[in-house]
């Protein structure tokens, strides 16, 4: 029995490996991925422009207009001199902001008084225009320092960011595709493979061959977790070495859930599989699920922001769960309970896709 | 002569420039009013020349003239004028017959009155009158040939190209979809026909031969069948368990160039016609010896030099199965329902060890539906399939270890290479180690794939993915071999092969289940089971069934006159039990 | 009337019906947006709230209760309160807390010496944007919290800046108004490059390109026939969509019918053509579609500035973002929905989606060729 099975594992790899198609999609969706999200996926905010109608003559407005120059937020800043030029700004996209000083403004900071200044910004773009809001109110808020003569109340923040202490991005973004990329890698080999081989005919041969059903969805499942583990491996490389993200936590650990989520998502494709009569269905199915389990697995944004009910649904998303583990043990060497609280859950979805993968398997098989 | 419909001059043709040639320096014409059957096995580059003359692939040197336009130049003046039936028949299967006609008559711009007249003729022509709402895709076989042969009729061409009618169709409707272009070909209509079959060579007017991208013949079918006029004979009267011994022993004859299992008899072709001498043979006592008519099959193995001899290097590594008369496959009433359909009822068959057994029938009769019973791929509504004693939905795995399955389209897995494919097989019938690489050497030895051990199986020339999918069903060395339809398609030489390596297991005690619509195959069984709509509707050897349809108009009737007699006679009883 | 004419109404009246007779298009065109539409509507969400924050309040000075009741008032935080920032920090580390300000305890000490007291605020960086969002939100709080102290210890501000900020078309600043809109971009993108992408390659696969061929048709002929009963199912599929998102949604839609047309028409052309040349290359339904899904829906979710900023992209970045449709439209229906009929710039982007709508039809063309063996080479 164990070599009909090592011999169907080894069948698997090979035609998944061998066809150059095959391995193209293999392969060329996670290089891809890794390029664009490395480097496209940030919600970091810069070389925007900002338009500025500045009336005020004096000292304080030029050194505000200066300031905001200065950042790399704002690569370009252009002037506006009326209210049509506000409006054409904001609406064409001309700006992300419209800064207006009014013509007393240095004038009402001499006299010790509030100089006023207005910020509009296109909220077409939420979360830039947030953070653009942020980011103004800080720089005003450090100037405010200066001109105050009299000290006030106050405090120094002193920022430390655990984990991932510039903020960058990327740290963010690259281990998270281990998560993403095994799902891929680990859905397409399974969701394909029973459909494929009813498609070329291989299957019946397949079915008239000493194997137990069991066997064969043993067999293609470890077939397709052997290449997913790979390509794991391959990101937390480039993730290591590339883009010198420090490893954290132990890789024990991270192999051991690694294991355990493949076999759910192995049993989700399994199941797409045995309920696929062509590639085609098999494909629709990989990918509706592949769009609902990304979104609801707090890469994209957090699940926090989502509605209760949605966060529910979340709870049964395999993802959601190695989603926690992979970045807890990346960037804050999670430990071996917390991975564990997040590892049983990803149990019983396992179970319960694989046991049902194989019922269904079984049924179709008539 | 007429003005040729389709010039075809010097013509080649090739995909690759790195592989041999499609089409090789291609010589031939097509005339108004004839039927020219274009033959030759799969792969020989009938459906590459077929194309060529439909304009749809551009000659890579040489001429083609199809209706007096060059099809380099003037590809919209040929589809103006030709109708062309692909193989499957091209039409949309998603769309009703009368969809599917509209269609064609709108990109072919026949409106009004005209349409109308010709749809009604085109239905009556074809008998689809009661079906025009019917989705082409729930048509039987012979009733989408008919659609599409309207399709491409819808106006009326000057060349029609049927590219492979006959395929998936049974021999009721080829002979009515024969008849029927013999019609067209009488209105003055070219009509070009490509087949694998080499027996519907002769129905035609002309014939093209094709082998492996060469012409080997072109013209009228007696000038070919002549040339051997005198040198095929059959041999009846041998004792069923010596036919098959006598075969391989007398074709290592001198004399013998070529020779077949045609149900109890043996048809042999002379080497050189030896005048009104009968060849002596070492003939088993009681055989009886005479001269028959030649026919296109030994025509073409005439000009291949003869087949492959008769032995088998497989079959002589065999181990021999001790033969007793306990029935090695049994089905005992196998019924199989799909809701209210039933594909198979009451079926029940015997298989002994070391007979090959035949379930013949057209195609939705529920041959594969029994089949699929057989091996436990479906669970029969009623009665019990087993091997050997072996119940299927109790020990499947076990049965399936003695069982040896060869399926009708090549079905290995194309992207992996021979020795891969060799690899799985044996490694899934649990043979593994030592054992499993004396297998494989032994197969690649016997099949000669040695050169093509590490080529991809999808790229292999077609005879030897036969060979390898026969290498690959026989890893295990099992004792019962099913085969569905393994020889379709093939050429005469590969398939010659083919049996003689199934004839030497069976000698050797394995027992062989075929299902076929092909009378060719049917020819080789011991005894044959005629399935039709989903009953068994008579059991026998060939002979067997031969005999009931003896008449004084047929006299000698061929297997295919057989089934379909037997066909038609079950019909008429059919509706006399309904009135 | 024009045989030709005839001979494209004729596939689109077979592509009509086909269409309608396969279940997977009309799946595709309704059932997929509309799932998929709920899905970005809840699913994708970038307005933070109630995030879970610790305080260490080390110190129980009055000062430091005020500025503990100042972040509790803030919606944007909920807070944890403990003595000790020990007890909180290994609840960042699993998660638990996505920061944690230290109020130390020598906080009403210094604040009373010099004037300024150090608080330390600890982010969670493994969930980076979360991690800026506090640290902004922070400052906030600090800012109303130092004008509340200021007034309860009578000290006058003085001079000083006071700003106003105002977001425009979209004022509680609701990220759904934004990312909706936009999401459809990515939907229609996906959905009109998979309708069509299997269009042709099912033909090749069936064999019934071969028998098309052999007629008088065309490949324009051919094109346009399929093209048009497409357009316009994948146009009933984007109008459903728009419904969905005014009437159950409530995103204020503020432009005009006419801009939509043009824009989705446009961007339509442009997703259709994309799907055509696939299947024209491909002519094989698994991979066509594998295509269509890697070469529509990564590019238009990544690179059409639906989520990300574009202009922060490196250099390279942005120029590839130029050849991606889904990124006029984007602008444009955010602007349709949000701003209303912006012509000035409505109007260049859809021109450049018909540019690269016709580049896509025409390489289709000049692919298609009416021989079999020069197709797809």
């Amino acid at each position: 029995m164990i070599s009909r099975i090592l011999s169907l594992i080894f069948k698997e790899l090979l035609i998944a490996l061998k066809d150059p198609k095959g391995r193209l999609i293999l392969i060329f969706p996670p290089l891809i991925q890794i390029v664009i999200f490395s480097f496209a996926a940030t919600l970091e905010v810069k070389n925007l422009s900002l338009a500025v109608n500045n009336l005020d003559h004096g000292k304080w407005g030029y050194e505000l207009v200066q300031r905001l120059s200065a950042s790399k937020t704002f690569t370009e800043v252009f002037v506006v001199e009326s209210e049509e030029q506000i409006t054409r700004a904001l609406n064409e996209q001309l700006a992300i902001a419209v800064l207006s000083v009014p013509q007393d403004f240095s004038r009402q900071i001499e006299r010790g008084k509030k100089g006023r200044v207005q910020l509009l910004l296109d909220g077409r773009k939420t979360n830039a225009a947030q953070i653009v809001a942020g980011y103004t109110a800080q720089i005003i808020g450090s100037l405010q320092e200066e001109i105050n003569s009299k000290p006030l109340p106050g405090v120094t923040l002193i920022e430390r960011n655990w984990f991932n202490p510039n903020l960058d991005y990327k740290w963010f973004t690259v281990p998270s595709l281990v998560v993403i990329i095994s799902t891929l890698v680990a859905l397409l080999v399974t969701s394909l493979s029973v459909a494929r081989e009813r498609e070329v005919g291989t299957f019946e041969q397949l079915l008239v061959s000493p194997l137990r059903p069991i066997e064969i969805l043993v067999g293609k499942s470890a077939a397709a977790m052997f290449i997913a583990v790979f390509e794991a491996t391959m990101i937390l490389f480039v993730a290591i070495f590339v883009f010198q993200i420090p490893f954290q936590g132990s890789f024990l650990l991270l192999y051991g859930s690694l294991l355990i989520f493949l076999l759910s998502i192995v049993g989700v494709g399994l199941f797409i599989s045995s309920l696929s009569m062509t590639q085609q269905q098999g494909i629709l199915g990989a990918f509706t699920f592949m769009t609902l389990a990304i979104v609801l697995s707090g890469f994209a944004t957090p699940i926090e922001n989502m509605p209760e009910w949605l966060q529910t649904i979340a709870l049964a998303n395999p993802l959601r769960w190695f989603m926690v583990i992979v970045r807890g043990i990346f960037l804050k060497g999670m430990p071996a309970n917390d991975v564990w609280a997040n590892t049983w859950p990803m149990v019983i979805i396992a179970l319960f896709t694989l046991s049902a993968a194989t019922i269904l398997f079984r049924k179709r098989m008539e | 002569m007429t003005l040729a419909s389709v010039a075809v001059a010097n013509l080649h043709y090739s995909f690759d420039l790195e592989k041999p040639p499609a089409l090789n320096n291609i010589n031939a014409q097509i005339h108004p009013g004839r039927i020219t059957g274009l033959v030759g096995p799969d792969g020989a580059g009938k459906t590459t020349l077929i194309r060529l003359m439909a304009s749809l692939l551009v000659p890579s040197a040489g001429q083609i003239t199809t209706c007096g336009y060059d099809t380099r130049t003037d590809p919209y003046s040929i589809r103006e004028r030709i109708g062309y039936m692909p193989q499957r028949f091209g039409l949309y299967e998603d769309l009703s017959v009368i969809d599917n006609l509209r269609l064609y008559a709108d990109l072919r711009a026949v409106f009004g009155q005209e349409r109308d007249e010709t749809f009604e003729r085109l239905l009556g022509f074809t008998n689809l009158h009661g079906f025009t709402e019917r989705l082409a895709g729930r048509l039987s076989g012979g009733m989408k040939q008919k659609l599409g042969l309207a399709c491409t009729l819808i106006r009326k061409p000057q060349v029609l190209l049927l590219d492979e009618p006959s395929v998936g169709v049974d021999p009721v409707s080829r002979r009515e979809l024969f008849r029927m272009v013999r019609e067209l070909a009488d209105e003055d209509m070219a009509v070009v026909w490509s087949t694998a079959y080499l027996d519907e060579a002769s129905l035609c007017d002309d014939v093209i031969l094709l082998n492996e991208g060469k012409l080997l013949f072109s013209g009228i079918p007696n000038d070919l069948t002549s040339r051997i006029e005198d040198r095929v004979v059959q041999v009846s009267d041998i004792p069923m368990e010596t036919k098959r011994p006598t075969l391989v022993r007398i074709l290592d004859h001198p004399d013998v160039m070529d020779g077949v299992v045609q149900g109890a008899s043996l048809r042999l072709l002379l080497r050189k016609s030896q005048g009104d001498k009968l060849p002596e043979l070492d003939l088993p006592d009681g055989a009886n010896i005479n001269r028959v008519a030649p026919n296109f099959e030994d025509a073409f193995m005439d000009i291949l030099g003869g087949g492959p001899g008769g032995s088998s290097v497989l079959a002589e590594h065999h181990e021999v199965i001790a033969v007793d008369d306990k029935p090695v496959v049994v089905a005992q009433g196998l019924t199989k329902c799909f809701g209210d359909f039933t594909a198979v009822h009451d079926n029940s068959f015997s298989i002994r060890r070391g007979e090959i057994f035949g379930l013949l029938g057209p195609n939705g009769a529920g041959k594969s539906t029994t089949f699929k019973m057989m091996c436990g791929l479906l669970k029969p509504t009623r009665g019990l399939g087993n091997i050997a004693g072996i119940d299927f939905h109790h020990a499947a795995s076990k049965a399936r270890n003695r069982l040896g399955y060869m399926a009708q389209q090549f079905s290995l897995y194309s992207d992996l290479s021979v020795r891969e494919n060799l690899r799985f097989f044996s490694g899934v019938y649990g043979v593994y180690g030592s054992k499993q690489r004396k297998a494989i050497k032994q197969m690649l030895d016997v099949f000669e794939l040695k050169p093509y051990v590490k080529m991809n199986a999808g790229e292999l020339p077609l005879g030897f993915k036969q060979r390898l999918s026969l290498a690959c069903t026989l890893m295990h060395k099992p004792d019962v071999i099913f085969l569905d339809e393994p020889t379709s398609g093939v050429d005469p030489i590969t398939r010659r092969e083919f049996w003689n390596h199934i004839n030497g297991l069976v000698q050797k005690g394995v027992s062989i289940l075929v299902t076929t619509h092909f009378m060719d195959e049917a020819e080789y069984c011991d005894r044959i089971g005629l399935i039709y709509s989903g009953k068994k509707i008579a059991e026998g050897t060939p002979d067997d069934l031969k005999h009931l349809v003896k008449s004084d108009e047929n006299p000698d009737p061929t297997l295919e006159d057989a089934f379909i007699s037997l066909i038609q006679t079950h019909d008429a009883n059919e509706r006399d039990k309904i009135i | 009337m024009n045989t030709s004419l005839i001979r494209i109404k004729s596939i689109a009246f077979k592509e009509t019906r086909q269409m309608l007779r396969d279940p997977s298009s009309i799946i595709i065109a309704f059932v997929l947006p509309a799932i998929l539409l709920v899905l970005y509507a809840y699913g994708v969400n970038l307005d933070a709230m109630n995030v879970p924050v610790g305080i260490a309040m080390e110190s129980d000075d009055p000062a430091a209760t005020r500025l503990v009741e100042t972040f509790r008032a803030n919606q944007f935080f909920s807070v944890d309160i403990a003595r000790d920032r020990r007890e909180l920090e290994d609840r960042v580390t699993s998660g638990d807390l996505r920061g944690l300000v230290i109020i130390p305890q020598d906080f009403a000490q210094r604040l009373g010496s010099r004037g300024k007291s150090p608080i330390m605020v600890i982010t969670d960086g493994s969930e980076t944007n979360t991690a800026n969002f506090v640290r902004n939100y922070v400052y906030g709080v600090l800012g109303v919290w130092q004008s509340i102290e200021s007034s309860e210890r009578g000290i006058d501000v003085g001079a000083g800046i006071s700003l106003e900020q105002r977001f425009w078309y979209n004022a509680e600043l609701k990220s759904r108004n934004t990312l909706i809109p936009g999401s459809l971009a990515i939907i229609m993108a996906i959905v009109g490059t998979l309708l069509t992408s299997l269009v042709v390659a099912r033909e090749w696969e069936r064999g019934t390109m071969e028998a098309l061929l052999s007629t008088p048709i065309s490949p324009v002929e051919m094109l346009i026939g399929k093209v048009i009963p497409y357009l316009i199912l994948s146009f009933c599929s984007l109008l459903g969509v728009v419904f969905l998102v005014v009437f159950v949604f409530g995103v204020p839609y503020r432009g005009g019918i006419l801009a939509l047309f043009l824009s989705g028409g446009a961007f339509l052309l442009s997703s259709l053509g994309q799907g055509f040349l696939i299947s024209t290359i491909t002519k094989n339904q698994f991979f066509a579609s594998m295509v269509a899904l890697l070469t529509a829906l990564l590019p238009a979710f990544l690179l059409s500035g639906f989520v990300f900023e574009i202009a922060s992209m490196p250099w390279i970045i942005r120029q590839i973002t130029l050849i991606i449709p889904a990124r006029y439209f984007v602008i444009n229906l955010r602007t349709i929905f949000l701003v209303g009929d912006i012509w000035p710039l409505i109007i260049p982007n859809v021109l450049f989606l018909l540019v690269i709508a016709s580049i896509f039809f025409g390489v289709t063309l000049r692919k298609f060729s009416s021989r079999l063996d020069e197709v797809g080479r």
